[in-house]
């Protein structure tokens, strides 16, 4: 009788310490891993792909050359098309590889955009960037395989699997937001798309300085190869894209390799610097940091472009008559439109239009 | 494998869990194949100066043995036929074949650590000599210097003297032989182990107890927090000044003679508890080191309680057979005779100390200023040793000796005297050094102490709490430990005070220890020995 | 034994060497000490100890000591 009680009684003490200490670990990481719901929200991109109902036409995969260049409520609105971009910072080619492996689990769409701006990189370059872009993916082998590619010497594979290793000495920077977002997150992107209203013309873009080899590296070109394989594979139709950035420079002999390979593959290729005038992109009045990245008036003019590609050359369907999906859709504008007006009063703007 | 890697720890998790599921009989043959495996991970190549060294010293010492078996064997067949003399040149001559054994075998294994540790240290002297005579410089050559081969080949030549000297019989196994020489935690840094006393409990059987592995596990942990939260965070700011000698003169010197003192304490000793914790946790007993040396009262003293096991090994294994050699006693004599008794009876002490404390120097880096690191500490003990009868005569006029205010006083002043002869192993040159230790006296910036000077020296305000909190744990730690193991003082309060202790130690180790991106990987200090 | 407690008075006066039979467990005869006292002896006594002789054992007391000498004269 007593024997079994001591054994019952020593059972709940190591199931009450094991407990302890795993709820204690695990309300740890939470608090001290970032929110990134203020300040550097791209790196809150990646995770809020899983909460969307997944039964897209076009998935966009890159770094801030799509993110911040193309709206999906513009292609939505205008076009009927279903799209969501899984975009994060200087997402590098294996990260877009994998993640469009990762998307590839839960929907299979009927074209995926990538664009080619990361080929320049053939080796990760920044441990923030990795984080940004895998943190937020959900466990798969997807994922494994991203961080494995991704990750620079002084990493380690253990600090994703428990990232407070990697947060461990966050505990002196915390805010009022890593309470408050402990479990829960708020929406910081429209379908992946980051929106900024706020104008800086471009003027005094540098030139791009020579380098030493214009060869994009063996490893960049290995994904895209297995990028394009895996669309060929599922059917998908993959267009290769370059947004139209005044600065990262993009050079001629890039270029060059570009074309080579979408025409060997027969790949669609829409260089958009080509297109500037035709789209009407004003540097002027559409961009927000002096030609990096578009503002929301570059963006909408660069959707509504690449919407009639998708509906004249890939030939998708207008789904506007979808009831459900219009719905959705509604309530995803409204935000849209919401953020918009509050951004125009935060830059102390005149609403456009 | 640095003792502050995932890797590290992970091999010590899998290694210990392994060592209580085998068979018992496989204990060691597990901990044989595991410490050979860290050693192949570390530097395949630097495997052959391993084996090299096992092998010579086995052998050596298993035909030491059989030597003094034949010798027993062929006097006691003949012990009525031979005369006294007969016999006593017939042990004469059998031991100078054993001293052959042992000389060719010290020559083989103190000779490859020589050539690999200094072989580069000694070009670059010959290269001053060359550079003086205008002739043209030879090229250094590039030889790794395995982890550990300090330690290892003096555990080994030190069982080759015990076995020479008739302490306890040779090991026949190569393999058990092989485990005392590799076992892995002390490869990293010591502590340097006899064979009599490491290898039965290396090779016993143990079996699982949880109050063994949960208390070595216990100091591991306090290794951990001793070399990540305060070791590795000083480092910050002890590299800072030492890179940077210009910038960094006059009252900096002494925070960074001060700051590398305790940051050496907390690397070495955290880097030991980890060792000995580890080990305890698989039952087996690795000696002590350390005994608090900081509280030593007298450089003497605190060279009986700082790296035990190496000042012990130089100890038996140099400074007595120096000593005492014939060589010493005939000199000595001959001393006696023409300098006088006083001087006489102090050479073969001084000498030999000098040899000693010269080879401790280069045993802690192939630069001259480990060599004069070496020798100041051993005129410092020589000056005490003279002024003995004058503090004798002090303190029969004013009898302070033994009470607490003198007690902190000579303490205190120890201290600092560990911390000015620690500069010479802290900066990278002897001219270095000595500019360092000049601009303590002629740089007159004391005021950077407190006006805020030190918040720039790559520590925050908030590290800074850490470390004062650190090491006053740390003090407080040693201060309990006087009266008796803390781990076992623990082990006698109730579960959830136990728990707190132990789960908040963790903690701290995660959330406050320097690792990880952000903080450079440090090595031990002690690892390249 | 008599000239051996007169060559350890010499070392540390203090001591009383007739019954102390912790010299080296408590640190009372240190290295140096050990070394000076070796050479001592073997200039009175005419015996040759060796670094192998020096364990604890041998020179915790005057007593051990003295065994050592006579120990070391009959080998000769």
């Amino acid at each position: 009788m007593t024997e079994t009680k001591t054994r019952k009684g020593q059972i709940i003490k190591i199931a009450v310490t094991a407990l302890i200490v795993l709820s204690g670990l695990f309300l740890l990481q939470r608090l001290l891993m970032p929110k990134y719901v203020d300040g550097v929200v791209e790196g809150a991109f990646v995770a809020e792909y899983y909460r969307e109902n997944k039964d897209h036409d076009v998935i966009f995969v890159g770094d801030c050359e799509v993110y911040e260049n193309f709206s999906p409520v513009v292609l939505w609105q205008e076009y009927g098309v279903n799209s969501y971009i899984r975009g994060s910072a200087e997402q590098y080619i294996w990260q877009s590889y994998y993640l469009l492996e990762d998307t590839l689990r839960y929907e299979t769409p009927d074209v995926v955009v990538f664009n080619i701006q990361s080929l320049q990189f053939s080796e990760s370059q920044r441990e923030a960037y990795n984080r940004m872009s895998l943190e937020g993916m959900r466990w798969s082998a997807s994922k494994v395989k991203a961080i494995f590619a991704s990750m620079k010497d002084n990493e380690h594979f253990l600090d994703y699997v428990f990232p407070i290793l990697r947060y461990h000495s966050r505990w002196s920077e915390l805010t009022a937001a890593d309470v408050e977002y402990m479990f829960t997150t708020k929406r910081v992107s429209h379908n992946g798309y980051y929106m900024r209203v706020d104008v800086k013309a471009a003027e005094n873009v540098p030139q791009g300085k020579p380098l030493a080899d214009y060869n994009f590296g063996e490893n960049a070109w290995k994904y895209l190869e297995k990028m394009t394989a895996l669309c060929a594979e599922k059917g998908i139709q993959l267009i290769l894209i370059k947004a139209p950035s005044l600065y990262p420079y993009w050079y001629p002999e890039w270029e060059a390799q570009v074309e080579e390979y979408a025409e060997k593959n027969n790949l669609p290729y829409i260089n958009f610097l080509e297109l500037v005038d035709e789209i009407g992109i004003d540097y002027t009045t559409d961009t927000y940091d002096g030609g990096l990245h578009m503002n929301l008036s570059g963006a909408e003019k660069l959707s509504r472009y690449i919407g009639r590609v998708f509906r004249e050359e890939a030939g998708l369907p207008d789904r506007r008559g979808e009831e459900k999906l219009s719905a959705v859709w509604a309530e995803k504008a409204a935000a849209y439109e919401e953020e918009k007006r509050a951004q125009y009063q935060y830059y102390g703007m005149e609403e456009q239009n | 494998m640095l003792f502050t890697s995932y890797g590290f720890i992970g091999f010590a998790a899998v290694l210990v869990s392994a060592y209580y599921l085998v068979p018992k009989r496989c204990q060691w043959g597990l901990l044989l194949a595991a410490s050979y495996l860290f050693y192949f991970i570390a530097g395949p190549s630097a495997l052959l100066y391993l084996l090299a060294t096992t092998a010579a010293v086995w052998f050596a010492a298993l035909q030491i043995e059989k030597n003094v078996r034949r010798q027993s064997a062929y006097l006691k067949a003949r012990k009525d036929i031979l005369s006294k003399d007969e016999k006593k040149e017939y042990k004469a001559e059998q031991k100078r074949v054993r001293a052959r054994w042992v000389a060719a075998c010290l020559l083989l294994s103190i000779g490859i650590l020589a050539v690999v540790k200094y072989t580069n240290f000694f070009i670059s002297n010959v290269n001053g000599v060359l550079d003086a005579l205008d002739r043209p410089q030879l090229s250094f050559v590039t030889l790794a210097l395995p982890m550990g081969i300090s330690f290892y080949t003096f555990q080994a030549v030190g069982y080759l003297i015990d076995v020479y000297r008739g302490k306890y019989p040779a090991e026949k196994n190569p393999f058990r032989f092989a485990l005392f020489v590799s076992f892995f935690p002390l490869l990293v840094q010591g502590p340097i182990s006899r064979f009599d006393e490491l290898g039965g409990t290396l090779y016993q059987e143990h079996t699982f107890d949880k109050v063994t592995v949960c208390s070595g596990l216990q100091r591991v942990l306090w290794g951990y927090f001793k070399k990540m939260v305060i070791a590795d965070r000083m480092l910050a700011a002890v590299s800072t000044i030492i890179g940077h000698t210009d910038t960094y003169t006059g009252a900096y010197v002494f925070v960074g003679m001060i700051f590398y003192t305790l940051e050496l304490y907390a690397d070495f000793t955290g880097g030991i508890d980890i060792t000995i914790g580890l080990a305890e946790a698989m039952g087996i007993t690795v000696q002590e080191n350390f005994r608090r040396p900081y509280f030593s009262k007298s450089l003497k003293e605190y060279w009986r309680r700082w790296h035990i096991s190496m000042c012990s090994w130089f100890r038996e294994y140099l400074f007595y057979p120096v000593s005492t050699s014939r060589a010493m006693q005939r000199f000595s004599k001959f001393a006696r005779g023409r300098l006088g008794e006083a001087v006489g009876r102090r050479l073969p002490v001084y000498i030999s100390s000098f040899i000693v404390w010269f080879a401790t120097g280069i045993w802690h880096g192939a630069s001259w200023n480990f060599i004069v690191w070496g020798l100041l500490n051993w005129a410092v003990l020589m000056l005490s040793e003279e002024l003995e009868p004058l503090y004798q005569r002090f303190h029969d006029r004013f009898p302070v000796n033994g009470r607490g205010a003198y007690k902190l006083f000579q303490t205190g002043r120890t201290f600092l005297l560990v911390c000015v002869l620690n500069i010479f192993d802290c900066y990278p040159s002897l001219s270095v050094t000595a500019g360092a230790l000049g601009s303590m006296f002629t740089v007159r910036n004391w005021s950077v102490l407190w006006d805020g000077s030190l918040m720039a020296l790559g520590l925050s305000g908030l590290d800074y709490g850490i470390l004062a909190a650190g090491l006053l744990l740390m003090l407080g730690v040693s201060l309990a430990q006087r009266s008796g193991s803390v781990r076992e003082k623990i082990r006698t309060l109730r579960y959830p005070a136990r728990f707190a202790i132990w789960y908040g130690l963790f903690l701290a180790v995660l959330l406050m220890g320097a690792y990880g991106i952000g903080y450079d990987a440090s090595q031990f200090i002690y690892n390249q020995f | 034994m008599e000239e051996l407690l007169r060559i350890l008075k010499d070392l540390r006066p203090n001591i009383d060497f007739e019954t102390q039979e912790r010299l080296i467990d408590d640190m009372i005869l240190d290295s140096l000490a050990l070394v000076s006292l070796i050479s001592e002896i073997s200039e009175e006594f005419d015996v040759t100890i060796t670094a192998k002789d020096i364990i604890p054992e041998n020179f915790n007391s005057a007593k051990a000591l003295y065994a050592l000498i006579q120990r070391l004269e009959d080998e000769d």
